[in-house]
């Protein structure tokens, strides 16, 4: 594999808050290439979207970066300044969010922030910005673009203004693109467009994609190798087929077995037992332990990661006691 | 409405086939009158012409439950899904159409025995968050209404709040907390707990999924499975879910824009649906298997319930439209034993 595009590197992301340290996320590394598609899998509250905020410099107090490395394309981005990481966003890197609302503004026309969008980043005729936009919009799939053009955003339905947003945050080609659910809160038929533009585009423009998302079956159709999230930290990573075939996490593999679409109707499904603990108050060792079947000894101290198998496949694990069949090289 | 009623070739078989319905809604019809807003009352005042917006959330919808059987209902936002199972358990009143319980109109029935018969449809409401009152304590949450129905007396409250805490998997001795203190798959079960509380037949579970994570969610739903077998309970069950249903339903129903337009048993409908709405609502539903696939979406946009399409609801976004498809209302016919489905195209070739 060449040079990644973005580098994480034992990032920690935590909130201060009256009732204590909220870990958010504790001690995360990735790595995204170029033209790749990482999927960021977990429950809900386990850092997913804490983890997209620390690299577009999005955390606010009483959060911060406690600590870690976010390396993109070369570039330090904790070293850099408020203003030149403000470039770098909706240029370099763009997040398109569950909630299109926080990249639209309600009281502007659509071409006013496309065109706003571009000029913000590049010295550009305005005709020339607004052809850019219009084309954006054709980009992904919106009807007579020309009229839209002029619309506000509540004037489009939910899966249009989502698919504006989108194509908002595609206006300057980002090489990274970190998309947070932006289809959960859509129908069925109109999310199936939207991962169909979205396969499109990174296809066309070779950008490399964050996809957080809560459907494994998104995932499993989507990402080139996925990151499963709990209690702020990742727990296991490898390819889509690695993980979803063959989990060694015991939280993974419980995951799995909840889905009811994996298991014949009517079958009792095999769910995890419990909830996931509060981050202000994590238990000692493996945060998982309380609700996992095969925890021993070992596991009241905290794990470290651990490669699994075949390393050039990047399939690591943070586990005492991980499933079989895959070896786990020390 | 500008649009054609098809010959009434569906209506002999318009009632499911089931024998012995627990429930049953015939030509169930439920509009809703958005009246105007002050400008536009003022707009007209001066002469303009702006008329209440009437949406047509069901319409003409028939469906018979039998006892213990699992119903899904699936559709995407808006198409009445929600209208539908409030009409069914009650909560709403129909605009037209009759409702049966047990091969009785419910109108029918003198008040105080429609109160009762009342009590034997629940529902389970969509988002467990808002669904339950923050200032009341778990055990008047649950307690509230056994207690209103002289089901209970004030001193058996806390033994009969406990046992339906402990049939849903709560612990008892949580009872005096409030609704905040628990967590989103706890607040799911105490819903289920207070519509369990009256000792109902029949319930519609209304999303009641839908804020959960996936493995809460399939603890929830394997408690569903159990209180069926259990209670001998009969559901409705809707959502947004096809896996969901997939995996809990006997039989499914599919609406789109207030009409179902397709019926049949789980794995048939699943396997081989028949209407192309249902096609496309199925290509979408992933299965959790790795390796690329091309997402194929379906054209278009769920089209405003304030002015759908004429004739078939579906024909603006329909891959196999045809020039009938325009005008004529499809009529929901059985295209097999158990199965029923409201397309031209099954009027045009035969089986397909
Ligand atoms: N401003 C804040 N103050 C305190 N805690 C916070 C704040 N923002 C986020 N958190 C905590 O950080 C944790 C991680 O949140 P995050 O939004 O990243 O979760 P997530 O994995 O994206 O969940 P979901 O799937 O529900 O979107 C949560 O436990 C949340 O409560
Ligand atoms: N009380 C009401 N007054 C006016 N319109 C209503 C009312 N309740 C529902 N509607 C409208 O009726 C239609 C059907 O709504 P309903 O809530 O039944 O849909 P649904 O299928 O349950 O959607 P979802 O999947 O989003 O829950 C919608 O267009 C909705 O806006
Ligand atoms: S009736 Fe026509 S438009 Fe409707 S689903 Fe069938 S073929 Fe498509
Ligand atoms: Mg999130
Ligand atoms: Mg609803």
């Amino acid at each position: 594999m060449s040079v990644p595009l973005l580098e994480v590197e034992g990032l920690r992301t935590h909130f201060f808050t009256k009732a204590g340290v909220v870990k958010a996320v504790d001690d995360v590394s990735f790595t995204v290439s170029k033209g790749e598609v990482l999927g960021l899998v977990g429950e809900s509250g386990s850092g997913k979207t804490m983890i997209g905020y620390s690299i577009m410099g999005l955390i606010d107090p009483p959060g911060r970066i406690v600590s870690g490395r976010i390396v993109l394309g070369g570039r330090d981005l904790r070293a850099l300044s408020p203003e030149a990481l403000r470039q770098l966003r909706g240029n370099r890197i763009a997040m398109i969010f569950q909630d299109p609302m926080m990249t639209l503004n309600p009281v502007l026309r659509i071409d006013v922030q496309m065109v706003e969008t571009i000029l913000a980043h590049e010295s550009l005729p305005r005709a020339a910005a607004m052809e850019r936009s219009r084309a954006a919009l054709v980009r992904v799939g919106i009807p007579s673009p020309d009229e839209r053009l002029s619309a506000y955003p509540h004037q489009f339905s939910g899966g249009m203004r989502q698919r504006v947003a989108i194509a908002i945050a595609l206006l300057n080609n980002p090489d990274l693109i970190i998309a947070d659910e932006p289809t959960t809160a859509l129908d069925v038929t109109i999310q199936g467009q939207i991962l169909y533009e979205m396969q499109k585009l990174t296809r066309e423009t070779g950008a490399a994609m964050i996809w957080v998302t809560h459907d494994l079956a998104v995932v499993a159709g989507l990402a080139d190798r996925v990151c499963v999230m709990y209690a702020g930290r990742i727990v296991e990573e490898g390819t889509v087929a690695d993980v979803i075939e063959r989990p060694v996490h015991p939280y993974t593999q419980g995951l799995l077995d909840s889905v009811p679409s994996r298991t014949a109707r009517g079958v009792r499904l095999k769910p995890i037992q419990g909830m996931a603990p509060s981050l202000a108050d994590l238990p000692l060792g493996c945060a998982f332990r309380d609700r996992c079947g095969r925890s021993i000894d070992a596991c009241l101290g905290a794990p470290e990661t651990r490669m699994v198998g075949d390393l050039s496949r990047g399939r690591a694990v943070r586990c005492h006691n991980p499933l079989p069949p895959v070896a786990v090289l020390e | 409405m500008n649009t054609v009623i098809a010959p009434a070739l569906g209506l002999a078989l318009a009632v499911d086939e089931c024998t012995d319905p627990i429930l049953e809604l015939r030509g169930a019809t439920k509009r809703f009158v958005r009246p105007l807003d002050a400008a536009a009352r003022l707009a007209n005042a001066l002469g303009g012409s702006a008329k209440e917006e009437v949406v047509h959330a069901v319409d003409a919808v028939d469906l018979a439950i039998d006892p213990g059987e699992v119903v899904g209902l699936v559709g995407e936002s808006g198409c009445g899904k929600s209208t539908l199972g409030r009409l069914a358990v009650g909560l709403l009143g129909l605009t037209s159409g009759q409702r049966w319980w047990r091969g009785r109109p419910l109108t029918a029935l003198k008040p105080a025995a429609a109160r009762a018969q009342q009590l034997k449809m629940q529902m389970i409401f969509q988002d467990p968050y808002a669904s339950l009152n923050p200032r009341l304590r778990v055990m008047d949450i649950v307690g509230e209404a056994p207690l209103a129905h002289r089901l209970i007396g004030r001193k058996q409250q806390v033994e009969y709040v406990g046992l339906q805490l402990n049939r849903v998997g709560l612990d008892p001795t949580l009872m005096r907390r409030f609704p905040h203190q628990f967590s989103g798959g706890q607040r799911a079960r105490i819903g289920i707990a207070r519509a369990l509380a009256v000792k109902p037949e029949f319930l519609v579970c209304d999303e009641s999924m839908a804020a959960l994570d996936v493995s809460i969610q399939a603890q929830v739903l394997n408690l569903f499975m159990d209180l069926r077998a259990t209670l001998d309970l009969t559901y409705l069950f809707i959502s947004h879910d096809l896996g969901v249903v997939e995996h809990i339903s006997d039989r499914v129903m599919v609406m789109y824009l207030g009409r179902i337009v397709e019926s049949g048993p789980t794995e048939a409908l699943f396997t081989k649906p028949n209407h192309p709405y249902t096609m496309a609502l199925l290509a979408e539903v992933g299965k959790v298997v790795p390796g690329k696939r091309a997402f194929i979406p379906i054209r278009g946009e769920v089209p405003s319930p304030l002015s759908p399409p004429g004739g078939c609801h579906f024909h603006p976004r329909c891959p196999y439209v045809m020039p009938v498809c325009h005008d004529v209302v499809p009529p929901l016919v059985a295209i097999a034993p158990g199965r029923r489905s409201a397309c031209h195209l099954n009027a045009e070739a035969t089986p397909r």
